[in-house]
């Protein structure tokens, strides 16, 4: 076992992948002699040669467009988006042409793609950097949509979205990048896509939280015990598919949640837990289910991000809201 | 104003010296005329014979979908008729192996390429077993979104180069997609890869009613290639053994290691841009009607087989009757494709595991349709 962080255990995937499976490709802007702009690919084009690991023109439509053409070729593409603020430049080639590969020739091809992409807040980049646009992917039919919330899942999340048959958006938030470290196994082991992880156990109250809120549940959820509230935090791991057993059981036995994201409040992933929870869990609740997220603003400039970005304190506010309904 | 230096550069007179350069190829003339002796592609007189069935096959296909889809019995459709020389004399220079990305109006193509007629149909209908590709028919799905078609070539390119294959692919838009951003990245990314692949604009004057004049300043569109760096050639689009000579020439180049081609074939749509209600006495006059109507590749290359004794109106007859009982055929067998069920759209999804929702939906749907 070594101490990796979330950015070493995402190398150390590709790296698993890139061994693995010769149509495993690596490609991008600067993600070949550079190692990308966050060292996620750093040391992969020495090791595996210029012809799996390779710097594309910078375009992201391209980009794209050049997966769609691998995955038709037999290749296992893992192309990555520079920074998912970027996805609007790529939006055609995926939820208008991989989402649809398999549907649209009914059944015929496939599109074994995982996009990579750094999002998330907090760390004073320029605009289009760091929005939370999960939820777009999300409600694109066709795409599996995975989040890691630290290293250990990470690596495992990503070979799964890898060897996933379907196109993955697979979203690294960029704070996690190098905040922390955990113990991550050097040999291979996949989590499995679809799968909530609950990261702590609790019978007062059910936290629903991925990416960067884990941590800031997990400290939520400390301050609440010490007021003696026993919290449950659930990793959803994947935004989409959700994990709705995992969810409901979790539901069942506190009465009582609330879900938390990075993103803006209107649609969204949390909504649609929360749509989840009424619909198959209505009877079990002892208080209306809350969120915690942004507010409805474009995501600000770095100096006002902090005050913008929704973080322990509020998800503290919230729960006790719920707690003393 | 003060007169230019002698030796002065001048960027506009370095454009136009770029744009003079690409004059229109032609090797049959409009009165089927060999005029370009060096750059004939010698066919033999039986795939001369052959080309020519196709494209008569192709207008009748036309003439038979406008009338079907008339009356309801085929759903969206773009009209070919004008453009047979560009679709089929480009298609007849590939092998089987080689791989087409085909715009919506570029179905002839992919049915010579394999593609089952009575797939063809249900396409055309919406019925989803229309896109069931027969496994080794190496064809993508005809492209709806303008341009997407041009970056996905350059990556099946790249993968063809990746595996050491020996072949090539081929993509068309029209003259309105090399407006859109897509069509840059496709050959750029082709050329900086240097990627078997070959690039078609079927410049058929019109991008819907809005004409080539509003697309671009380019004096040409065939000139655009120069901006990524790679071969780039005008040809005649209504004289099959040009556009069959500079197709196979592009493929050649592509397997030598030459990198990609941008071809432009100037021709023109006689018929609506589809079935939906297009109407093009709105933005054509008949005069240019009539004008392209002179040029017609069945009209040359019907003249120029007849002087070899390789045609005469028995043979032609043939193939229409061959294409109308094919046709009928083909509609048969599209109208005895079972009924379309929400499971079937739901099974079809995914490759893999099938997501939670996506399961519970099955069954939901499952169920419903049992009843």
């Amino acid at each position: 076992m070594a101490q990796m962080t979330m950015i070493q255990a995402i190398t150390d995937a590709l790296r698993t992948e890139l061994k693995n499976d010769e149509n495993v490709l690596v490609f991008g802007e600067d993600v070949g002699v550079n190692g990308g702009v966050f060292r996620a690919t750093e040391g992969l084009q020495k090791e595996f040669g210029e012809d799996r690991v390779f710097d594309t023109p910078l375009a992201e439509s391209g980009i794209g467009g050049l997966a769609v053409g691998l995955a038709l070729q037999g290749f296992r593409p893992v192309p990555e988006i520079q920074f998912f603020g970027f996805v609007y430049e790529v939006m055609d080639s995926i939820s208008g042409q991989l989402a649809r590969m398999s549907f649209r020739s009914a059944g015929h091809f496939h599109a074994p793609v995982t996009i990579r992409s750094p999002f998330g807040g907090g760390v004073a980049t320029p605009e289009m950097h760091a929005d939370s646009l999960e939820g777009l992917m999300a409600q694109q039919p066709g795409l599996k949509v995975v989040i890691p919330s630290g290293p250990y899942d990470a690596k495992g999340l990503l070979i799964s979205a890898i060897r996933d048959e379907d196109p993955v958006i697979y979203l690294e938030h960029m704070k996690l990048y190098r905040s922390f470290r955990e113990e991550v196994p050097e040999e291979e082991y996949t989590i499995p896509l679809g799968k909530a992880n609950v990261k702590k156990e609790g019978t007062d109250l059910s936290i629903f939280a991925y990416g960067a809120m884990v941590r800031e549940s997990l400290k939520a959820a400390e301050e609440l015990e010490k007021e003696g509230h026993s919290v449950e935090v659930v990793d959803l791991r994947t935004v989409q598919p959700l994990d709705i057993d995992t969810i409901i059981s979790s539901v069942e036995k506190t009465n009582r949640a609330i879900v938390v994201q990075e993103a803006q409040r209107q649609a969204g992933i949390a909504a649609n837990v929360v749509a989840e929870i009424t619909e198959r869990a209505i009877l079990s609740l002892e208080a209306p289910v809350l969120r915690v997220t942004a507010p409805d603003t474009i995501y600000p400039y770095a100096q006002g991000e902090n005050a913008w970005l929704p973080g322990a304190k509020d998800i503290v506010e919230t729960a006790k809201k719920v707690l003393e309904f | 104003m003060a007169a230019k230096k002698a030796n002065a550069f001048d960027p506009e007179q370095n454009l136009r010296e770029i744009e003079d350069k690409f004059e229109m190829l032609q090797i049959l003339n409009e009165d089927g005329e060999i005029i370009n002796k060096e750059m004939d592609p010698g066919l033999s007189d039986e795939q001369l014979t052959e080309l020519m069935t196709r494209m008569v096959w192709t207008r009748i296909l036309d003439q038979r979908s406008i009338s079907l889809n008339r009356q309801g019995r085929l759903g969206f459709y773009a009209p070919t008729a004008g453009q047979e020389a560009s679709q089929l004399a480009s298609q007849f220079a590939l092998e089987s192996e080689d791989f087409i990305l085909p715009g919506y109006r570029d179905v002839p193509q992919i049915i010579f390429h394999g593609l089952p007629l009575e797939q063809a149909f249900l396409w055309s209908r919406g019925h989803f077993q229309g896109s069931d590709v027969p496994d080794g028919v190496n064809i993508f799905l005809p492209q709806i979104i303008i341009g997407a078609q041009y970056i996905q070539a350059a990556g099946v390119a790249l993968g063809k180069q990746k595996r050491g294959e020996k072949s090539v692919v081929i993509t068309y838009t029209g003259d309105g997609g090399t407006s859109q951003g897509d069509f840059y990245e496709g050959i750029n990314f082709a050329g900086a890869f240097n990627s078997p692949a070959i690039f078609i604009i079927q410049n058929n004057q019109y991008a819907i009613s809005t004409p080539r004049s509003l697309q671009t300043k380019a004096k040409t569109l065939a000139q655009k290639g120069i901006s990524a760096g790679i071969p780039s050639v005008l040809v005649d689009g209504m004289d099959p053994l040009a556009v069959y000579a500079v197709t196979k020439q592009a493929r050649e180049r592509a397997l030598n290691g030459g990198g990609p081609t941008l071809i432009e074939t100037m021709c023109y749509r006689y018929g609506p841009h589809t079935m939906a209600g297009d109407d093009p006495t709105r933005y054509r006059t008949s005069e240019t009607d009539s004008e392209w109507e002179k040029r017609d590749p069945l009209i040359r290359f019907r003249k120029y087989l007849e002087g070899k004794g390789l045609w005469n109106e028995e043979k032609e007859n043939e193939v229409i009757d061959r294409a109308k009982e094919e046709i009928k055929a083909a509609i048969k067998k599209a109208d005895a494709a079972p009924k379309q069920k929400v499971s079937d759209f739901l099974n079809i999804m995914y490759r893999g595991d099938m997501p939670q929702n996506v399961k519970e939906q099955l069954d939901i749907y499952t169920k419903k349709e049992s009843k």
